[in-house]
């Protein structure tokens, strides 16, 4: 089953190997032992690595992957810690960060969705105009994200002299509940509108199809019980029991020649 | 300049069902028509193999691109009105067959008290009960006669169904048997039973067997894959253009779809009062073309009808001030009052929502049209009771938390995980009505990459709106209740339109009606002024059913049709006799 499956998370590695998380290492000798240490088989009894929360709750995220829009790795160690607090690991399975999610948005970022380009951007703009009106930002979402993640690190070090991902989860959940209620500025970005993108775009790197970064190992549509892709419930619609499949994406759909 | 293209008989712009029939319909008679899609051409086979909830339901694949064109939307005539920027809030079909390919399937005929709305309420109540802000207005034709047309869009499209308890009986039966039913229809039905309603399975334009239209078009059954709404069927078993009017028209070589072919004016002769042809721009080239026709179609999505006529000075602009003129007038739809209701959390009960069709769903009449009792009501109008079973995939489902979770965090993972398939929720599918102050004209500020003036819709709630919202809620949570929910939220009435086009049931602006001094177009959608000039689609309708606007969308573009026909192959000139002459030049 997947749980027995589960892989041996960045955060694990940061226990284990002493890296710290403020640390620079040479990639790729980090990207190497990473790489082969995460894509191992291999079991570990996290229980009793997690005692010191503190330290590892929000650092860093799966290194087997690359960022390619979030240029500074402090600003993406951010909004790693960020979407952690919003999706965070506990009983039921993994959290943002074990999924990839971190990853998911950075690529969003970079992609037609990031850079506004399905979107009418033509002026005049005044993002204050109207809180009914939907998008009214002159900056892009990608912008809309950095610019938010830059004010999160301002406000943890102006109010608590550390780095967001450096604070612990309780500290965290009230930085952004202040984002949220948009009590803290973030340029471009009506009141709300950043927390609100970035809580939406990390449930979506939950749930969205692993091809598209997150949701990795399927690891989010276990945990919410949704099969992905088939051809068709014609068989088992009318069942009165409700059926656990296991999950299959679109790689395993589009397999074969689809 | 324009290169000018060689003349055909029907230029029809829009693949969807309004242009798709139109197109076929023409095309079988064996005129020359030329349609005009603004989006990509689609096949099926763009949609075999991507069952992707992101790309569709949250990046809106086929919805246009707003980067070009959009509308501004404001609540008040004295308001600055703003640009709707994002698809997350405005989402119009585009690409081959429009709208109708991303349609969820729902099917139902308007009700014979709704086409003769203003007349038949004075008839039952006394012009009193008619508010003095609403326009309200008959369409110009009645049920009986609208009877034909449906059943012909019907069996066109194969709609799967049964006999609605309270509604007319038809003609012929559907052609198609209804849908399954899963444990949750069962549920909503033994519950609105149990309170004396009288629940059916939704009519529905998933095939629930193999069908050969009368078009001889080869419809599949259904899988119930849940792939449905906002995405494009991939096995021809969602009826829609591309499996059925478009494939018909293009069995003809008299037809020619032109693709990326966006439509900026109708080419327009102020002397003769005829149209000419259409202006169009080659998306791929950005070269324009003049094709001229006999006779012009628009069968574009409402917001582009209004918008092309009043580009090309067409109709006499509606405003809001003296209250004189008729295009953009009585635009309406259900925009964030309909769709309002209860949901239930079931403790106990996992149900299989991720498997669904577009149309799987039940439904009842009893609070529908004036199939009740509106003595002492405050409002006009009803709709549906529905319980839809769309199949539901996970970013969909993470949304079911009850309204006092927080929306992000430990409490919400555990919560969403919980309750993601133990959720249901019924709604509403309210009429919606036309007001003096609601109207569409052309936006003093913002314009498309062209330098054209957008589409302006001025809009808000009259009473009738928030009224008949509060009702459904009250009535759908009675049969939450009686459903068992362990948990029951009732919706909450909204207190102003809120600039969200998601829905895409927006309509009106180019209406119908029997009086040229009421509406632009007569019963067969034949431009008052402009004999040649037809303007099909929702953008037709005077207020909006208590329905999801489809199959009624539909059966008017086959009244069109037959329309086109008679002015083109018997007389010319007016097709109608109008109520009132007085506007016709």
């Amino acid at each position: 089953m997947a749980d027995e499956e589960k892989k041996f998370s960045r955060r694990d590695f940061l226990k284990t190997s002493g890296v710290a998380a403020g640390g620079i290492v040479g990639g790729a000798m980090f990207g190497g032992v990473v790489g082969s240490l995460y894509t191992s088989d291999q079991e570990t009894d996290t229980a009793d690595q997690e005692t010191d929360t503190e330290s590892s709750l929000t650092h860093g995220a799966p290194l087997d992957d690359a960022r390619t829009y979030f240029s500074r790795r402090e600003d993406f160690e951010t909004l790693a810690a960020a979407t952690e607090v919003i999706y965070p690991e506990d009983d039921n399975g993994p959290g943002a960060i074990e999924l990839g999610v971190p990853y998911f948005i950075d690529r969003q970022c970079n992609e037609f969705w990031g850079r506004n380009a399905r979107e009418y951007m033509m002026g005049p703009y005044d993002y204050t105009a109207s809180s009914t009106h939907g998008y009214q930002a002159k900056i892009t979402r990608a912008e809309m994200l950095l610019n938010g993640v830059r004010r999160l690190r301002e406000v943890s070090q102006e109010d608590h002299d550390d780095e967001f991902y450096d604070l612990d989860e309780d500290t965290q959940i009230g930085i952004l509940e202040d984002f949220e209620a948009g009590d803290v500025e973030v340029p471009g970005a009506a009141g709300g509108d950043f927390f609100s993108l970035l809580r939406t775009m990390t449930i979506q790197g939950v749930y969205a199809d692993p091809v598209y970064g997150g949701n990795r190992d399927y690891g989010g549509w276990r945990m919410i019980q949704f099969p992905g892709p088939r051809m068709g419930w014609i068989n088992e619609i009318e069942s009165e029991e409700f059926q656990e499949i296991e999950p299959e994406g679109l790689r395993t759909y589009q397999g074969g020649g689809m | 300049m324009a290169e000018e293209l060689d003349r055909v008989d029907v230029v029809v712009v829009g693949t969807g069902w309004a242009g798709g029939v139109v197109s076929a319909e023409l095309a079988k008679a064996g005129k020359d028509v030329v349609a005009l899609e603004k989006g990509e051409e689609k096949v099926r086979s763009d949609y075999i193999g991507v069952k992707d909830e992101l790309r569709f339901d949250n990046r809106y694949d086929i919805m246009q691109n707003l980067r070009g064109d959009t509308v501004t939307s404001r609540n008040e005539v004295d308001e600055t009105a703003l640009p709707i920027r994002s698809p997350q809030t405005m989402q119009i079909g585009i690409d081959t067959g429009g709208a109708s390919v991303h349609w969820a399937g729902a099917t139902y005929r308007y009700w014979p008290y709704e086409f003769e709305m203003r007349s038949q309420t004075i008839d039952r109540y006394g012009e009193d009960k008619i508010p003095e802000d609403m326009n309200l207005q008959d369409w110009g034709i009645t049920y009986e006669e609208m009877e034909p047309y449906y059943e012909q869009w019907e069996y066109m499209a194969g709609i799967a169904g049964e006999q609605d308890p309270l509604a007319p009986e038809r003609n012929q039966p559907w052609p198609n048997p209804p849908m399954m039913e899963t444990p949750s229809l069962r549920l909503f039905k033994e519950a609105a039973s149990n309170l004396g309603l009288h629940p059916y399975q939704l009519a529905a334009g998933n095939m629930t067997e193999n069908y050969e239209n009368p078009d001889g078009e080869v419809l599949n059954t259904c899988m119930y894959c849940s792939y449905c709404t906002r995405h494009g069927c991939d096995f021809d078993a969602k009826s829609d253009p591309i499996a059925t009017v478009i494939k018909t028209a293009n069995r003809h070589d008299n037809f020619e779809l032109r693709h990326k072919a966006n439509v900026r004016r109708v080419l327009y002769d102020e002397d003769e009062n005829m149209a000419t042809g259409v202006l169009y721009v080659d998306e791929n080239t950005g070269l324009e073309y003049e094709q001229p026709a006999d006779v012009v179609v628009l069968a574009a999505f409402a917001f582009a009808n209004n918008r092309l006529l009043m580009l090309s000075g067409i109709g006499e602009q509606y405003d809001p001030e003296t209250r004189e003129g008729t295009l953009g007038r009585n635009f309406n739809g259900q925009y964030n009052h309909a769709f309002h209701g209860a949901t239930g959390y079931f403790e106990d009960e996992q149900f299989n929502l991720y498997m669904g069709a577009g149309a799987l769903g039940a439904t009842l009449s009893d609070y529908a049209a004036d199939n009740f009792d509106h003595s002492d009501l405050d409002f006009l109008g009803g709709g549906a009771i529905e319980l839809r079973q769309y199949g539901f995939a996970a970013i969909t489902s993470s949304n079911n938390v009850p309204g006092d979770t927080p929306n992000w965090g430990r409490e919400y993972k555990d919560a969403s995980l919980h309750y993601a398939y133990r959720t249901l929720t019924i709604w509403y599918t309210s009429n919606a009505m036309s007001y003096w102050h609601n109207y569409v004209d052309l936006d003093p500020n913002y314009t498309d990459e062209y330098g054209d003036p957008l589409l302006r819709v001025t809009y808000k709630f009259g009473d009738n709106e928030r009224n008949i919202a509060e009702f459904g809620i009250e009535r759908c949570t009675e049969i939450m209740e009686e459903m068992g929910a362990d948990t029951v939220e009732s919706g909450s009435v909204p207190d102003e339109f809120n600039h969200v086009y998601s829905g895409g049931h927006y309509t009106g602006g180019v209406v119908m009606g029997d009086d040229p001094e009421t509406s632009v177009v007569n019963s067969y959608l034949q431009m008052w002024d402009v004999d040649n000039l037809f303007v099909v689609g929702g953008s037709a309708f005077p207020q909006h059913g208590g329905h999801h606007p489809t199959p009624t969308i539909g059966a008017l573009a086959y009244r069109a049709a037959e329309g086109i026909q008679m002015y083109m192959d018997e007389e010319e000139g007016q097709l109608v006799q109008a109520k009132n002459r007085r506007n016709i030049t």
